[in-house]
């Protein structure tokens, strides 16, 4: 029989069974499952591809395998929880330079018309991927500054960019050569595009750009597939940039901005938002103990801001005590808590927290006026009541988790400095508000003593 | 004709695509994220031709640097999803 045909067979079996994993991604109860089949859908897959009767020699397949398995399965054993929007990141940058690769060696084998402008899209959204996810990287993991990079002129810099891509893609195409250098200049201008295209995105609004690599990641692989003719790349590789897309979309619709206000405006620096006047109410530990001892219904509210101070496991510890108290406990997450979407979430499983008590902005709203004391962690701009009233700030339309309307607000925060955008934040001046300055471990930490 | 029926496979899946992740909810999304990037490492399937095609050796080069970073990306991305997803325990479990 046709090896060609059992491949092909076997593309379909893993297509369906990347489909049924994704769809097993949809509950946490058989997510590990469905996670589990989806690599299995890949097994099968990359045993097929191995079987192409085109390959001669497995030595260097096996080189790269070994290196990347390696590489790979070390990096996930190591990375902590906090740290896992730069891995994906960086996974998502992997994906993207080796869809680059795919695509320029296509050009050493056969080439018509169709495969030689899906070469340079695999080239161009591959090589992109590749280096703003290495930009992304960095800003994540503080490498480098992560607020937004604006200089003047940058739109027209990065429309010229756009233009020379595309002019030099033509040239390529009307003579198409391993060694001709408008494939060097098509390959360097697409690395220097992703590096323009992330720079003037600041550290919050990173939950969107994650999303909007991983769509590309996976166009990228979509576009390679195109240029070798392979159906498992295409059907894999569209899966995956649907999903990013759906999820930049969940991202930008969670901050009321459209996706190209998002990529072409540095946040913050257009408009700045009333100044705020009112006086600030600092508590104590110990009056916060007793505040928490007599509440019946108690919701955290974490932010990025937890991550930073490590305060997952402290916080889950302070929600079992409150338990234990006769208190309802919740933790309200918002979607674009964090650094890249349901950040939150993983760390406080992490943090032994039951999915259940995990609630959506949407769930929390309606009945947050019955909690009697909601606990912000780390979070500022997600919780900042001028969204709703002030229509004159950066944030405003932006749906928040309407803590001020709680009985009482606590806010964890280290001083009075403003948010990553620099908007003022009314909630800390608000009447039923107490600040507890300090650093979230320690003083949750300090919450806890005072309980036993 | 080629051309036309790989489209076709493309409109499809895509579709398929926003029909599976829409009703994904958010406490998933960072597993959803990097189980879908695991799977954007399929470029490994045809990464394996080009690094063992023997054709030329700048081609080989390519294909093997290919291979190496689409591992990384499946093997790193389906063992961090499954690390993340193995912590998501409901009431019933985590009581344990």
């Amino acid at each position: 029989m046709n090896i060609d045909l059992i491949a092909n067979f076997s593309y379909i079996v893993a297509a369906l069974l990347f489909i049924v994993g994704l769809k097993m991604l949809g509950s946490p109860a058989t997510a590990r499952r469905g996670n589990w089949l989806s690599s299995v859908g890949m097994l099968v897959a990359v045993t097929a591809g191995l079987f192409n009767k085109g390959i001669i020699t497995y030595d260097w397949i096996i080189v790269g395998m070994i290196v990347g398995a390696i590489i790979g399965a070390t990096a996930a054993r190591l990375v902590a929880m906090t740290s896992m929007p730069e891995m994906v990141a960086l996974f998502n940058g992997f994906g993207g330079i080796a869809s680059l690769l795919v695509g320029w060696a296509a050009l050493f084998g056969v080439t018509t018309d169709f495969t030689v402008v899906t070469i340079c899209l695999a080239m161009l959204i591959g090589g992109l991927t590749f280096t703003g996810s290495l930009v992304a990287f960095a800003k994540l993991s503080e490498l480098i500054n992560s607020k937004a990079l604006v200089f003047p002129g940058q739109r027209f810099f990065n429309g010229l960019l756009l233009i020379a891509i595309i002019a030099i893609a033509v040239l390529f195409y009307m003579e198409p050569a391993v060694d001709s250098k408008f494939l060097y200049a098509l390959i360097g201008l697409s690395l220097l595009l992703g590096i323009m295209a992330v720079i003037p995105i600041g550290g919050a609004d990173m939950p969107v750009v994650i999303s909007l690599l991983n769509s590309y990641s996976g166009i990228a692989a979509c576009a390679a597939g195109f240029a070798i003719n392979n159906n498992i790349l295409i059907v894999a590789g569209s899966l995956v940039g649907a999903s990013g897309i759906i999820l930049t979309k969940i991202m930008c619709k969670a901050m009321n901005r459209s996706l190209a206000n998002v990529l072409f405006s540095g946040f913050g620096a257009v408009k700045t938002g009333k100044a705020i006047e009112g006086v600030v109410k600092p508590i104590n530990v110990e009056d916060a103990y007793y505040i928490l001892e007599a509440a019946t219904n108690v919701s955290f509210v974490p932010g990025y801001g937890m991550a930073v101070a490590q305060a997952q496991h402290v916080v889950k510890e302070l929600g079992k005590i409150l338990e234990a108290n006769g208190c309802e406990v919740s933790y309200a997450i918002h979607p674009v808590a964090g650094r890249m979407p349901g950040h939150m979430n993983v760390l406080l499983a992490e943090a032994d927290v039951p999915y259940e008590q995990l609630l959506e902005m949407d769930e929390i709203n309606p009945r947050i006026e019955t909690v009697d004391v909601a606990i912000v962690i780390g979070a500022n701009d997600v919780v900042n009541p001028s969204a709703r009233t002030d229509e004159d700030s950066p944030i405003y339309g932006m749906p928040i988790i309407d803590v001020d309307k709680a009985r009482t607000v606590f806010v964890l925060k280290r001083s009075m400095a403003s948010g990553f955008a620099g908007v003022p934040n009314p909630l800390f001046f608000g009447e039923n508000t107490r600040m507890l300055f300090g650093d979230a471990k320690e003083s949750i930490s300090g919450v806890i003593a005072e309980f036993s | 004709m080629e051309v036309v029926f790989l489209t076709f496979i493309l409109v499809l899946a895509i579709s398929l695509g926003f029909e599976l992740i829409s009703k994904v909810p958010a406490t998933l999304h960072t597993p959803l994220m990097s189980g879908a990037n695991a799977i954007s490492g399929i470029t490994l399937a045809g990464a394996l031709l080009s690094a063992g095609a023997q054709s030329e050796q700048m081609a080989t080069i390519l294909g093997t640097a290919a291979v190496a970073f689409a591992t990384i990306n499946v093997v790193g991305g389906y063992l961090v999803t499954d690390r993340m997803l193995a912590m998501f325990k409901s009431k019933s479990e985590s009581g344990r």
